[in-house]
């Protein structure tokens, strides 16, 4: 490996981190605010790209492209929803329903598996026309932008009345029905919301790569897991929720940054899935692992001289 | 009339090895400011009867008026506005990752449409700060903490605060001494008492201990198989003796109030 050529590969990876990060503020919604995995999210950021591909393909100007990806994510997250609430699905299966019939309809969208955004104008070419950057920096630009009004957003939205409200769905449903909110609502508009900014996500990537492609999203959610446990594990629960979003961002990024070094150090890029399940499976694992091993230890203690053991 | 209970019938697991009729023609009535004790051997439908006033579960047949309110048929968030609620577990009453002054905050809004205004407002902190320090806890003091770090007893006291905030038409107690240590449980007790007496509310608790169903309220009702069996209030109610609902509940019932924990109580 030279050291040239990972630190060549740096600024792809970071841009690349910044705006799959929109995604990863998606997924902690749902996997740490509301309590929830949502598997949706595979599906929501294919969709995202897709629609923003075709889209622009037929000339719609790529900022608007770009809200119209995220209102469609705000419809797959209501189907989820819908099918979680209403008729009591088990959350991961109707995510796993919306994912598959996304796959489906994403083709439908664009009309093909892949569609390159060939001779048009994607957001990342205006603001390369506006500041003097290469296309690398300039996604790095915008993404930063776009994640810092996305925190902002949230963290304005999380503490509002409805916002309060459904964090404590993800905390005790029985508190925030007795005091007469309604947890469906509120899940229903939390997995809206974070399939809203997952298609973002997608979009944003598919114009700074320049194509829409049905399989852009497969295994983001897994992505989305490892981000947020790379943040968490790097900066911390401490602190305010402002700041946890955006350690979960720079958890993304971080993620990217070890997937370009080991990419240098000669793995396949097929074993990226793996490493990162691993990943993921290794950092969920250690606090049940750490529990266990204490509670053996506590058990094997020699007891306390002259004392009852008051634990049965 | 505050709550009318007509006729109510539940049962669970219809038609399977299961079934269970936990209420069965219940019929009450409560005026306003009514305190109601409510004892009865386990599975008499005590906790069965509350959570259907508050709608956890639907009724099978007959209607709920509370203050004039028919809410036999809605959903639980849609009547909460009407009630108060303290559980028996601690942890149901709270949220654990939210500080004791977003949790106060989201009870303050029970009963009101919930908005993008913001969750808990300055001037809303001294009046909850004031609050607390009538529960004498210190709690005042450590408004921002996470819930989830306070004591089983702190939880069912600040539970209290929060469902007693905005005044409840009726507000339901079930159990909510049971998980605490003798000297908790009869703080909490006191301060339920006080609340009650100081807003003149309507509450029904749910009791295993007899000499604490006799010494609370103005009123006692007796529960057996989901139905009322004994219903005594004023000066009999204060006269009765721990042996004296012993011996009613084996002549209406039939049966040993085989329970140790309301004879060790």
């Amino acid at each position: 490996m030279s050291l040239s050529s990972l630190l060549a590969a740096m600024p792809g990876a970071v841009s690349q981190g910044v705006m799959w990060g929109v995604m990863v503020l998606g997924v902690y919604i749902t996997f740490r605010v509301l309590d929830v995995a949502d598997l949706t999210v595979d599906g929501s950021f294919s969709l995202g790209s897709c629609t923003c591909a075709a889209l622009v393909m037929g000339g719609v100007d790529p900022v608007l492209a770009l809200l119209i990806a995220i209102l469609a994510g705000l419809a797959a997250g209501f189907v989820t929803g819908f099918l979680h609430t209403v008729f009591e699905i088990p959350a991961i299966l109707a995510g796993i329903l919306t994912q598959i019939a996304l796959y489906s309809i994403n083709i439908r969208i664009m009309g093909r598996a892949n569609l390159p955004m060939l001779k048009v104008e994607t957001v990342i070419d205006r603001v390369t026309g506006w500041i003097p950057v290469n296309k690398t920096v300039a996604s790095l630009i915008l993404g930063v932008l776009i994640v810092a009004a996305v925190i902002g957003i949230l963290y304005w939205f999380f503490g509002t009345e409805i916002g309060c409200a459904l964090r404590a769905t993800g905390n005790n449903e029985y508190m925030v029905r007795s005091l007469g909110a309604s947890t469906k609502f509120m899940k229903l508009l939390g997995l809206m919301v974070s399939n809203g900014l997952v298609a973002l996500s997608g979009a944003l990537v598919a114009q700074s790569q320049g194509y829409g492609d049905v399989n852009s999203g497969t295994g983001a959610i897994v992505i989305g897991l490892a981000s947020i446990v790379i943040g968490e594990v790097i900066f911390g629960k401490r602190f305010s929720f402002a700041y946890k979003l955006a350690s979960v961002v720079v958890g993304s990024v971080i993620y990217r940054i070890v997937i370009a070094f080991v990419l240098q150090a000669g793995l396949s890029t097929d074993d990226l899935k793996l490493l990162t399940a691993l990943v993921v499976a290794v950092a969920l694992a250690i606090p049940t692992v750490v529990k266990k091993w204490k509670m053996k230890k506590l058990v094997s203690a020699p007891a306390v001289p002259n004392g009852e053991d008051k634990q049965p | 009339m505050m709550l009318s209970i007509k006729q109510v019938y539940k049962t669970f697991n219809p038609g399977t090895v299961n079934e269970k009729k936990a209420l069965s023609n219940l019929n009450l009535e409560l005026e306003k400011g009514d305190f109601v004790t409510i004892i009865g051997g386990n599975g008499a439908g005590k906790s069965t009867m509350l959570n259907m006033i508050a709608g956890v579960y639907p009724i099978d047949r007959g209607s709920i008026i509370l203050d004039g309110v028919d809410i036999s048929r809605k959903p639980e968030h849609s009547r909460a506005w009407l009630l108060g609620r303290v559980f028996q577990d601690p942890m149901m009453g709270t949220a654990s990752d939210m500080e004791i002054q977003e949790n106060l905050a989201m009870a303050f809004r029970r009963g009101r449409r919930r908005g993008l205004g913001w969750g808990i407002k300055k001037d809303e902190k001294a009046l909850y700060r004031e609050k607390l320090r009538i529960l004498d806890l210190g709690l005042e003091d450590r408004m921002t903490a996470k819930v989830g770090l306070l004591s089983g007893g702190q939880r069912q006291a600040l539970t209290l605060l929060m469902a007693t905030l905005q005044d409840p038409k009726l507000l339901l107690l079930d159990e909510h001494t049971a998980a605490l240590d003798p000297k908790t449980a009869k703080k909490v007790l006191a301060i339920t008492q006080e609340i009650v007496a100081s807003k003149n509310l309507t509450a029904m608790m749910v009791t295993h201990n007899m000499k604490d169903a006799i010494a609370y309220g103005n009123r006692l009702i007796m529960m057996h198989e989901g139905r009322i069996i004994y219903d005594v209030a004023g000066e009999e109610k204060k006269n009765l003796k721990v042996a004296d609902l012993l011996e009613k509940f084996e002549t209406v019932s039939g049966e040993e109030f085989a329970n140790d924990r309301m004879l060790l109580n």
